[in-house]
């Protein structure tokens, strides 16, 4: 069965979709990371989306679900990477991602989880919040 | 309105749908949309592809390329042989789901390109044609 790779950095697992997704590796890769979130005990996700061409209703639902599962698991998600016409199409399309943080670029991603998991650092919400 | 070129492609698998995707994507470029309005036609597709394959049982869509005296345009046309929708106006409706998606296919779809109609009968099928103009 195909498979997206899932790298672990230090705390971190690192995801980047470089393939036109089908609805079942959408449902693996949720599969695969909330398995490997366990097994390797990491405190973030961070999924580069910067190859993906559209992001529809479904692959949507997924990022979500993924940053649900992650977060009752304990693990911070953070979407990286959404190319200008992905989002503006998104919007109209009446997909908000609620629930699913992102930055603009890996550099910013990886920095925005780091921060949220800072030693004694016990605020874990949105910098905003 | 002239038609340029047509193609018919199956619509079985979620395999099709990505098949869909792309081909509609070669499509949109060639007949001069922009970078967003490409991204707008293929998820559009998308959406309607999966509804096709997921709630139609499957079916077809029918790409053509249009020249309309003055701008150029795709049309997409997806048709199943399904269940059909009973009440249209309130699948088009945002957040009406019957549970596999988030409930914005057929309405978002239609909020991304400029031409959207649809025939649906319950026990014969639904089509659904979408256009998106240059």
């Amino acid at each position: 069965m195909e498979h997206i790779p899932i790298l672990k950095m230090g705390d971190f697992l690192l995801v980047s979709i470089q393939v036109d997704m089908h609805d079942r590796l959408a449902l693996t890769l949720q599969d695969d990371l909330t398995e490997q979130i366990v097994k390797t005990r990491a405190r973030g996700v961070l999924i580069d989306i910067s190859s993906l061409e559209i992001v529809d209703s479904f692959m949507g639902r997924m990022l979500g679900n993924i940053a649900a599962m992650a977060s009752v698991l304990d693990a911070n998600t953070v979407v990286v990477g959404m190319q200008p016409a992905v989002a503006i199409t998104l919007v109209e399309l009446g997909l908000s991602l609620k629930g699913v943080r992102t930055a603009l670029n890996v550099e910013k991603g990886m920095a925005m989880l780091q921060h949220e998991r800072a030693p004694g650092d016990s605020h874990y919400g949105r910098p905003e919040d | 309105m002239a038609v340029l070129k047509t193609e018919t492609l199956p619509l079985r698998s979620t395999d099709d749908v990505v098949h869909v995707r792309q081909v509609a994507r070669q499509w949109a470029v060639q007949m001069g949309l922009s970078l967003v309005d490409q991204t707008k036609l293929v998820t559009a597709a998308s959406e309607l592809a999966r509804n096709t394959v997921t709630y139609g049982g499957g079916g077809e869509v029918i790409l053509e390329a249009l020249n309309d005296s003055n701008r150029r345009g795709v049309r997409l046309t997806f048709t199943d042989q399904g269940p059909g929708i009973p009440d249209i106006a309130l699948a088009l409706k945002d957040g009406y789901t019957t549970g596999r998606g988030m409930g914005l296919g057929l309405g978002g779809a239609k909020r991304l390109v400029n031409e959207f109609d649809i025939v649906s009968r319950a026990g014969e099928g639904t089509r659904v044609s979408i256009t998106k103009w240059k």
